[in-house]
């Protein structure tokens, strides 16, 4: 393997585990957060969290960083399609049941 | 890279393809999961304080025990791939099978939990579960097909790093193929990706 090669290569252990000790700290949080009981918010919280754990995940151990913006754009449209279901479900289940 | 002779090139593209592969198969599993967490999010809007009380018969302790590991998986596979860039072939395996066993962890502790129910007489169709409200019983339907697909997940890809391995100590992964050990990460990346959501919004709901 030549020199630039290994420039260009994967993101090394020591990121892995600066981002790991956050996915834990992030657990740690939302675990907290659960037991202050805020209610209505707290489902707010733990879907916050969790996207932002996710988002880690996504972006240093599956490394969407550096992965051409072909597959990011097509990341972004299945990820669309999910909420656009979302929406379309919800938007039936509000007017016709509340 | 570009400079390289031509199979270098040639394999590139194949790489770039079998990657693109796999986050297709993903997105698929991204809608696979997403439908069931959209009929969780209906019946949590429709049955919310049922749901609040269903969710305090599940463990706390044990789920929050198995974010941690499933985590501390990811990590180690994310590794094993930089490794083996790096043609550190040893500590590739080392960091592979400290995935499968944390896999297998995961299952146990699954085991558990779902044997600590049966024996209170909760679990598909059983007598104790269909004496309960409506929306206890959909809590307790969804946790199972939920947290049963997903350790379904788990469970093939315990099989298949256990093939990574053995595929890395022939060295048929290494340092300039191994594509094979990379989309088996983006798959089991995915599987963590997945009890992220599926951890607070069962365990975490009291």
């Amino acid at each position: 393997m030549t020199e630039k090669e290994s420039q260009v290569q994967a993101i090394g252990p020591k990121a892995y585990i600066v981002v790991w000790l956050c996915l834990l700290a992030l657990t740690a949080t939302t675990v907290t957060v659960a037991r202050l009981h805020l209610t209505a918010y707290a489902v707010i919280a733990s879907i916050f969290i969790a996207t932002a754990k996710a988002a880690l995940v996504v972006t240093f151990f599956m490394h969407l960083r550096r992965e051409p913006w072909i597959l990011k754009i097509m990341l972004f449209l299945a990820l669309l399609a999910l909420t656009l279901i979302v929406l379309l479900t919800f938007s039936d289940v509000w007017i016709r049941y509340k | 890279m570009n400079e390289s002779a031509e199979t270098t090139v040639r394999h590139r593209i194949d790489y770039t393809g079998a990657k693109m592969g796999m986050w297709i198969f993903l997105f698929t599993e991204v809608l696979f999961f997403g439908s069931l967490f959209l009929l969780y999010s209906v019946f949590r809007d429709k049955y919310t304080a049922e749901f609040h009380k269903a969710a305090t018969e599940l463990d706390i302790v044990l789920g929050t025990a198995n974010t941690a590991i499933l985590l501390t998986s990811s990590m180690f596979m994310a590794t094993s791939i930089t490794l083996v860039r790096k043609g550190k072939y040893g500590l590739s395996i080392f960091c592979q099978a400290a995935t499968i066993l944390l896999g297998i962890v995961f299952l146990i502790n699954k085991y558990i939990e779902w044997g600590v129910h049966i024996s209170h007489g909760i679990y598909p169709n059983s007598p104790a579960l269909l004496e309960m409200s409506r929306g206890k019983i959909i809590f307790f339907s969804l946790y199972y097909v939920m947290t049963g697909l997903h350790g379904l997940h788990v469970l093939i890809g315990v099989f298949v790093i256990s093939g990574t391995l053995l595929f890395t100590a022939r060295r048929k992964i290494n340092e300039t193929d191994f594509v094979k050990l990379e989309n088996t990460g983006l798959y089991w990346h995915f599987v963590d990706i997945v009890w992220i959501y599926l951890f607070p919004l069962f365990y975490l709901i009291t």
